[in-house]
């Protein structure tokens, strides 16, 4: 009975929503398990915007519900979103670090009039899954290809491929060969390793045998990491001069202390590092840093969901705080802002984030922490992927 | 040639850091009888440990790895006797639901005091780099943990066949009421014997750490692999446990070199094959 009683009263309030007192955000997310890591960074980004922001927009107040989807679990995602459009009412949905996750939530927006923004779930097709997906992070694709062109520059005309057997690594795959072999280089050998590989020495043997002179790799950002990083260098390629090459997944910064020396000069493209020099990234990464409590565990899903808030709050401005999902997805399209990670912009067709993406070489700092450094900047890159799905 | 000589070099590496993290939930499970789910946990504790003290402490490696070791064996202890004591000769579903929980516990925990993020153990200057076999490198820290599960290997054997000790560590698992009753202190040996298997955890965490590094979820995600080398060894066997690592090591080893793509299909194929010829494991007892 309680219940009924305030399901009208939400309903009541609903439907006055004109002058609505608080608007819910619900973030679907990794808080815990194995990636409970990337969610830390969600939730980082998410308190330093409304830190730095205010958590007010206009007379409304913003309140963030977070759920938990420790592992990629599409079926436990749609019904954990289900349940905050339905139960709490919310009228935005954030967060998702899985493709499977975000894909499996993308028919329900229409009929629950909430748009979707993508703060990590980096798979190309997402955004035409529905015309109320924005996303605010990233692709493969967008990172994998600006990094054939370096390792062409660099003298290297045959590579290598070697990726994680899943989505975003065939991706990667797929996205290097495509701007490797337009730049005139060749793939020799691509190989898939399984999720599941911890040692990565028959992979270094099979590399050393292709006779390639560069490695493109691509793994989820983690612990394969650091056994691929290091048998690169202890199986002595490293020293052979065979080059490596991958997107920035590989080196992200709260993994960077455990590869320590192993990842040194290792190159790697990427659309943010928390290196970046730029006033706003200075503010960003201070207000985070406190929001995460360890400054160390800052990674590249904090800046998604940072800007993923600023698209919502530019959206309930534009609404005024009414619930009108269309409104709202049409008044981001064309947005421009100076984020942490550079200028960048809300592609109006494909609701993708446009951006910079950075050629970053790890490098030791001067206190001994190691670091991603930018040294070359590619401008305003959209999603290739997209073209690629056509 | 050189190919087969570098795959059977690997295979060997492996095998071996395999051997000496998983031996000692054979341990327990041949020895013990109970189902120890929790030993990654184990072995994660003894790896945040050594992380701990070489690292933030700068404690020399030698001495971090007798602090994880002894470290780990001191919080299991209290463990052993308030938990594990309940559950020696209880149907296995309650072991596994008993020791499942404690390590759910165990990752929140480390979770929460070291953080989410990959922890390393420095090595010595000694273990560094890689040494040159004339056809290929090799890490040095490979070579060093071969070494380790020679050793523990032998060291084992000679406690459990040769030692008065192992004589009634023997005696108790047959038949735990007679032992008692021929003036064996089983309680004793049960937790003497648990200490052991919980070191051996920690010692393989911390030398496995290079292959497997330390992170929260460690102790969930290397424990399906920990269980079939102890299913396909035979429970509480020392020879066993080491043929099935160098085995599943070379059937691993060689199908990531040549067919990649097929993912460990080969390596479960083995372990279906293994497991449909010698049901109790390649060196497993009949159960007394």
């Amino acid at each position: 009975m309680k219940r009924m009683i305030l399901a009208a009263v939400a309903a009541l309030a609903m439907g006055g929503a004109a002058y609505a007192d608080t608007i819910k955000i619900g973030v679907v997310g990794p808080f815990s398990g194995p990636f409970a890591l990337q969610g830390k960074n969600f939730k980082a980004g998410i308190d330093a915007y409304m830190a730095l922001n205010g958590t007010k927009v206009g007379e409304d107040d913003i309140e963030i519900i977070y759920r938990d989807v420790p592992q990629a679990d599409p079926a436990q995602a749609k019904a954990l979103a289900q349940e905050l459009v339905v139960k709490e009412g919310v009228q935005y949905l954030a967060g998702f670090y899985f493709t499977p996750d975000a894909m499996a939530v993308t028919p329900l927006l229409t009929q629950a009039n909430v748009p979707l923004v993508i703060m990590n779930a980096a798979t190309s097709a997402i955004v035409t899954k529905s015309p109320l997906v924005v996303r605010t992070s990233f692709t493969t694709w967008q990172t994998s290809t600006p990094i054939a062109k370096v390792a062409k520059d660099a003298g290297v005309s045959k590579v290598i491929s070697v990726v994680s057997d899943y989505g975003p690594g065939v991706d990667a795959e797929n996205a290097f060969k495509a701007g490797f072999e337009a730049a005139g280089g060749q793939v020799v050998e691509a190989i898939r390793m399984p999720l599941a590989t911890n040692d990565f020495s028959p992979i270094m043997q099979r590399i050393k045998d292709s006779g390639a002179e560069g490695v493109f790799a691509f793994l989820p950002s983690g612990p394969t990491t650091l056994g691929f990083v290091k048998a690169f260098k202890e199986n002595g390629l490293k020293d052979g001069g065979i080059k490596f090459f991958a997107p920035g997944d590989l080196t992200q910064e709260s993994d960077l202390p455990a590869l320590g020396e192993a990842a040194l000069g290792i190159q790697t493209t990427f659309h943010y590092a928390v290196s970046h020099d730029s006033p706003e990234n200075k503010a960003f990464v201070e207000a985070a840093g406190k929001a995460i409590g360890n400054p160390a565990e800052l990674s590249f899903p904090s800046v998604g969901a940072y800007d993923g808030m600023h698209v919502i709050y530019k959206m309930i401005e534009a609404t005024g705080g009414e619930q009108d999902a269309a409104k709202a997805v049409e008044a981001v399209k064309g947005l421009s802002w100076v984020s942490p990670r550079g200028p960048v912009t809300i592609d109006p067709e494909s609701r993708h984030i446009t951006q910079n993406i950075y050629l970053r070489e790890v490098a030791k700092a001067d206190d001994g922490t190691y670091y991603n450094k930018e040294i070359q900047t590619f401008e305003k890159q959209g999603d290739p992927g997209l073209a690629a799905l056509k | 040639m050189q190919t087969v000589l570098s795959i059977a070099i690997d295979a060997l590496a492996y095998g071996m850091v395999l051997f000496v993290i998983s031996i000692g939930l054979s341990v327990t499970m041949g020895l013990m009888r109970v189902v120890n789910l929790a030993h990654g946990a184990f072995a994660m504790i003894g790896g945040y440990i050594a992380s701990y003290a070489a690292r933030d402490l700068g404690l020399a490696y030698g001495f971090a790895v007798l602090l994880a070791i002894f470290g780990t064996i001191v919080i299991a202890v209290p463990i052993e006797r308030l938990l594990y004591r309940r559950i020696y000769g209880a149907p296995e579903l309650t072991q596994v639901l008993m020791t499942i929980g404690i390590t759910f516990c165990i990752i929140g925990i480390a979770n929460y005091v070291f953080g989410p993020t990959l922890k390393t153990v420095p090595l010595p200057s000694e273990l560094q780099g890689s040494v040159d076999l004339g056809f290929r490198a090799i890490a040095t820290h490979r070579i060093f943990a071969i070494l380790c599960g020679l050793a523990v290997a032998a060291g084992l054997w000679y406690a459990i066949e040769k030692t008065a000790f192992g004589v009634k560590l023997r005696a108790s698992v047959d038949n735990a009421a007679m032992a008692a009753a021929l003036g064996v202190r089983t309680e004793i040996v049960y937790a003497v014997s648990f200490a052991v298997a919980v070191g051996l955890a920690a010692f393989g965490g911390v030398v496995g750490a290079e292959l497997l590094p330390v992170e929260p979820y460690y102790a969930l995600r290397y424990m399906v692999t920990f269980l079939v080398v102890v299913s396909v060894g035979g429970a509480g066997s020392i020879p066993g446990a080491l043929v099935a690592c160098l085995l599943l090591g070379a059937i691993d080893t060689t199908g990531r070199y040549l067919m990649p793509e097929f993912g460990e299909f080969f390596f479960y194929l083995a372990v279906i094959a293994i497991i449909c010829v010698f049901p109790r494991g390649l060196a497993g007892r009949a159960k007394g």
